[in-house]
């Protein structure tokens, strides 16, 4: 309204952009590789209690680990991927390790310590593609060489959506529900984060649960972060172009899904198609993306808002009178 | 007894004002909690100003809920409260306060980031907006000279000992003027020393015509500072009486009561040792030793029964034995092996069961019946064998545990959350009992349950005592002991102060436990 545009005609937009097209849909998808694989990783660290915010940094380390695989390491071209996707998992849960570490032996609370470690993750990037890691090629825009293509992931068919990704964000979700409904450290995790005082009664560590889940949930941003780079920037550049906020919007997919793998399924599609449905709105319609911003924090705050009432049933009763 | 009491002192008390008279008076004050019960049944009587007046009595004779109606925080179903001679309703704590009642919790209720003086002034209206302690700092170190109370009223509450926290309570009553202090069993958090502190502080404030109510079940704290005692059973007034008229035994007896006591004599045979503590020292959470040199013994069949004053190294013992506390000095032995220093897990897996005294920390509400009962077992044959969980056997062992145990409903999947606190309890003895452990550690294992619930898990430890388990019960009803028990030590003040052996329990061994508990040796 306030650029003279019909509600109904954004709306209209917004879920075309989304889901309108195979295009919207494969633009969906994209937004919805990254969301799924560190959200089903952040429901296993929510579900011990064990609050991981620091999910945009550990997707960006991943990044970054891949990059350096891609452009410095150089191995044989038929494993780089392969060396890229292993360090960038063990870079995303290396970086995750000193919250679990200061959290484990200092008791320092894990929410602070992982969110700051983003900023710094943030800047680490900013440094490596303005500074050592600078492309030779790129003249002045401050980001890397592209990668070989070696170092390239396949897509689907004509579009931009890498399949390995997105099969292995499906696989990691069924996978995270099994091992929290079928394995014994699954079945510990889950005493650890409903009672940590029974667990500690039962002599169940807690310590390893909180290392544990935080290695899998950073590991898997990390995962994440070399899937970006690998499969669509092909190189390393501005970290708020390498992950759209992801990091952050994960810990709504996870919450979402309360803490279950299996329906970050559906979260994370449902996040990705309001970011893709908001690039829509910006390209089309021209509005700034700052508006598209608020457009999609309210859209997020009213879900999570209301998400309370999802626990009550409607019932309609007859007043009595008297 | 009682109604004479009345009588003889009703006639000077009526009128207010007057050099010595009743402060107090409860005429008939009933107390009822829904459904079943009588928390006080038709309570009388009176408190003279001036005097250290105790109430004294078992967990659940009516104290504490008869002291929180006069301090506003209950409401009596019936009767009347006099103060100084006239009737008053108490509907809130501030009327109380108003009406110059002092109250010190069991528990404290303290900001521990601030300071004792902010503590203290908390809440007031006279004080300040701005830098509200200062000016008030002067007024608190006087009063603490005067009454021995001595505090740093700069000092950050989280630094101090429970000991100077009560301190700073009583400090706090009598900034707020109280003539009547009540203190709800005021030693129970304290050294020895610092009880002497208190009674010095409780002596000044009576010569300053202070009235102070002291609830305690220790018999030796009412024979050495109080001028009164009002003894209190199920809820009913016993009787009020001098201690010097009185002696502790008799004042033990009118405490515990006579009852008839359900012998069933058994026997165990095997002296083959399961347990054995050689002078334990352990640390309580407030820095001082909660267990003094304890040596213990518990044999194969034997069941062993600690009674004891809440509070006297109970649970410090059912921690350490169990691993989830560490030990200072001293050797735990679980048969041969020395478990001194091994982890809850490893204890637990050597055949300890624990059934905790807080029943929320057995199990996980959240967690279904199945899940709760594997607790102990998730991570080894027959269901899992390593890595993955077997639900399919986990079922079956549910199923067969539900109907053994008689849990109800009959649900493995229901959370556990659910089920009513007898049911609860089947669950947790179901998931240690059928372990066949060689000990099993029960604190308060009834504690809250009703009667059918009750018999149930008596049932249930006399069967694992059957199939040759040590049974270390530790519990605040000494019925339940007398009962169950073969033998029976008593904890006091961290140590042993005495014990008893016997296949029949008699009136005499109620009578002289009952006093050991209150820290008198037999």
């Amino acid at each position: 309204m306030l650029y003279r545009i019909s509600p109904l005609v954004a709306y209209t937009v917004f879920f075309r952009g989304a889901f309108g097209s195979w295009y919207a849909i494969s633009e969906t998808l994209k937004r919805t590789i990254p969301l799924l694989l560190v959200g089903s990783g952040l429901a296993l660290a929510f579900r011990a209690q064990v609050l991981n915010i620091g999910a945009e940094g550990q997707i960006l380390f991943g990044a970054v680990a891949a990059t350096w695989v891609a452009l410095f390491l150089s191995p044989p071209a038929g494993v780089t991927l392969l060396v890229m996707f292993l360090l960038g998992f063990l870079a995303g849960a290396g970086w995750a390790l000193i919250p679990a570490f200061l959290k484990t032996r200092f008791a320092v609370n894990e929410v602070l310590s992982s969110l700051m470690l983003n900023y710094v993750a943030f800047n680490v990037v900013l440094y490596l593609i303005a500074g050592p890691w600078k492309g030779k090629s790129v003249r002045g825009f401050t980001y890397t060489d592209t990668f070989p293509e070696s170092a390239w992931l396949g897509t689907l068919g004509m579009t931009k959506v890498p399949y390995f990704t997105l099969f292995s964000g499906i696989v990691v979700a069924i996978l995270g529900y099994y091992f929290l409904k079928k394995t014994a450290w699954g079945f510990e995790l889950r005493i650890v984060g409903n009672s940590p005082d029974t667990a500690r009664l039962l002599g169940i560590s807690e310590e390893r649960v909180i290392f544990l889940t935080m290695m899998l949930s950073g590991g898997l941003a990390g995962f994440a972060g070399v899937g970006e780079v690998a499969g669509i920037h092909h190189l390393l550049r501005h970290p708020s172009h390498i992950s759209l906020g992801y990091g952050y919007t994960a810990i709504i997919v996870a919450w979402l899904a309360r803490a279950n793998p299996l329906a970050t399924l559906l979260t994370a599609f449902l996040l990705g198609a309001l970011i893709s449905g908001g690039d829509a709105l910006r390209v089309s319609l021209g509005i700034p993306f700052q508006v598209v911003s608020v457009f999609n924090g309210l859209i997020l705050f009213f879900l999570i808002a209301t998400e309370r009432f999802g626990h009550y049933r409607v019932s309609v009763r007859r007043k009595v009178k008297g | 007894m009682e109604m004479d009491d009345v009588v003889m002192e009703e006639t000077p008390g009526t009128n207010a004002g007057e050099g010595s008279g009743v402060e107090v008076a409860f005429r008939s004050v009933t107390k009822r909690f829904p459904p079943h019960i009588i928390a006080n049944d038709r309570v009388s009587f009176e408190i003279e100003r001036g005097t250290v007046h105790a109430l004294l009595g078992e967990n659940g004779a009516g104290k504490s809920t008869l002291m929180n109606i006069l301090y506003g925080l209950l409401q009596p179903d019936e009767g009347e409260i006099l103060v100084r001679g006239r009737s008053v309703t108490i509907p809130s704590p501030q009327k109380a306060i108003a009406l110059g009642i002092g109250m010190v919790h069991q528990h404290f209720k303290l900001i521990p980031t601030h300071t004792v003086a902010e503590n203290i002034i908390l809440g007031l209206p006279s004080v300040p907006f701005f830098f509200p302690a200062k000016r008030e700092i002067r007024h608190i170190v006087e009063l603490s000279e005067r009454y021995g109370l001595r505090v740093d009223p700069r000092a950050r509450v989280w630094q101090l000992s429970a000991g100077e926290k009560q301190k700073m309570e009583i400090l706090k009553a009598l900034y707020r003027r109280a003539n009547i202090l009540i203190l709800d069993e005021p030693t129970s958090v304290l050294t020895p020393q610092e009880v002497e502190e208190l009674f010095t502080t409780l002596r000044a404030m009576k010569g300053e015509g202070k009235t102070c109510i002291f609830i305690t079940h220790k018999l030796n704290e009412v024979m050495a500072v109080a001028d009164r005692v009002t003894v209190m059973r199920y809820g009913k007034v016993k009787a009020t009486l001098r201690p010097s008229e009185t002696s502790s035994q008799e004042l033990a007896q009118m405490m515990v009561g006579k009852k008839v006591i359900a012998v069933v004599p058994r026997r165990y045979t095997s002296r083959e040792m399961v347990l054995r503590l050689e002078n334990v020292w352990v640390m309580g959470d407030r820095d001082f030793p909660a267990l003094l040199d304890v040596s213990l013994t518990v044999s194969q069949g034997e069941i062993v029964g600690v009674a004891g004053v809440a509070g006297n190294g109970q649970r410090e013992l059912a921690e350490i034995v169990t691993g989830l506390r560490k030990v200072k000095q001293g050797r735990l032995f679980l048969g041969e092996k020395e478990i001194t220093h091994l982890t809850p897990r490893e204890i637990a897996s050597l055949g300890v069961a624990y059934i905790p005294e807080e029943r929320h920390l057995g199990l996980v509400g959240s967690m279904s019946v199945a899940e709760n009962l594997i607790f102990r077992t998730y991570d080894r044959p027959p269901f899992s064998q390593g890595f993955l969980v077997d639900w399919g056997k986990v079922e079956a062992h549910t199923e067969r545990l539900i109907s053994d145990y008689h849990i109800y409903p009959p649900f493995p999947a229901l959370p556990v959350k659910l089920l009513s606190g007898g049911n609860r309890q089947r669950v947790l003895l179901a998931r240690e009992l059928e372990r066949n452990p060689r000990l099993v550690i029960a604190s308060n294992p009834t504690a809250g349950l009703d009667v059918a619930g009750v018999e149930a898990i008596h049932e249930l430890l006399l069967k694992a005592q059957e199939k040759g388990a040590g049974i270390l019960l530790i519990s605040g009803d000494l019925d339940e002991l007398l009962k169950l028990a073969n033998r029976i030590v008593v904890l006091f003040r961290g140590g042993i102060i005495g014990e008893r052996e016997r296949e029949q329990w008699t009136e005499d061994d109620r009578r002289d436990i009952g006093l050991m508990m209150g820290g008198v040796k037999r």
